[in-house]
């Protein structure tokens, strides 16, 4: 394998993984929360498909598509919320969507 | 020479791919953060194809980088793009304990391939020029892991069909308000 070995993609992919959990914890806005799972969701993208080149098994990269689907999915159910929240004249913050009622 | 060109589309691609991870994070508008998803989709897609996975790069760009991301920043446009400074008014202890958290997951997840990886991960086997192409990869769907494809069918129904009814359910509140 011509280039960085495994172990410098999985790096990035730690990196990447704990940038979104940084982005996920910190901001209040729920868009932004929603784009941080995806870089988090790519991070662990990145490590099944290291790992598939480093075992020659293209499994991982048939993991890392259906990863891609559920990811696809939770967007679509997590704009809706958004979406609703902001009919219904909400604030779009995070923290002060603090109770189940109505 | 091959060998430093690849190192070198490596560190040009991770360099972007992180930067715009910690853009995303930091932009106080979400429509640039939305568009610095877009590089950081882009640039993990360079690095797919280093480990030659071409259909997952592609779908990545086309999936990701485009359905996924006009979807985002049509909601964005929609709700407006009020954002929230994450770091304004001095650092709360809301932002430290995160920071800290973030930085204990990276530490976590670097000292534990470390311990495990004992020199095991620097040669990896040489490919057939076929790997990660869309024969093997739809191969493997059709045969290996047909269980996961067929649920997977099931995973985008059940998405579908909670889109429309959360946007039935706002509609509703609409008319009686």
């Amino acid at each position: 394998m011509q280039g960085p070995s495994v172990a410098w993609y999985l790096g990035v992919a730690a990196a990447l993984f704990s940038i979104g959990a940084l982005g996920v914890l910190l901001r209040r806005s729920p868009l932004i929360v929603l784009l941080s799972l995806e870089i988090m969701l790519n991070g662990g993208n990145l490590a099944l498909i290291a790992f598939a080149r480093h075992n020659g098994e293209a499994s991982g990269q048939v993991f890392a598509i259906a990863v891609m689907a559920v990811a696809a999915s939770e967007v679509v159910v997590g704009l809706g919320l958004i979406v609703a929240m902001s009919r219904r004249k909400l604030a779009l913050d995070v923290d002060r969507m603090n109770e189940l009622r109505g | 020479m091959g060998n430093v060109v690849v190192w070198i589309v490596w560190v040009g691609a991770a360099f972007a791919c992180l930067s715009s991870a910690i853009a995303v994070v930091t932009f106080r508008n979400p429509f640039y953060s939305a568009l610095a998803l877009i590089g950081n989709l882009g640039s993990l897609a360079v690095l797919y194809l280093l480990l030659s996975a071409e259909f997952v790069a592609a779908a990545q760009v086309l999936v990701y980088a485009g359905a996924v991301m006009v979807m985002f920043l049509f909601v964005i446009a929609y709700v407006g793009s009020e954002g929230d400074a994450p770091l304004a008014g001095g650092p709360s202890w809301q932002a430290i304990g995160s920071v800290t958290a973030a930085g204990a997951i990276l530490v976590e997840v670097i000292v534990a391939i470390g311990v495990t990886a004992h020199g095991k991960l620097s040669h990896s086997p040489h490919v057939h020029a076929y790997f990660g192409g869309p024969s093997q990869i739809g191969r493997l769907f059709l045969t290996n892991h047909l269980l996961a494809f067929e649920v997977t069918s099931i995973v985008l129904l059940a998405a579908a069909v909670g889109g429309v009814v959360l946007g039935h359910h706002s509609r509703r509140v609409d008319a009686g308000a």
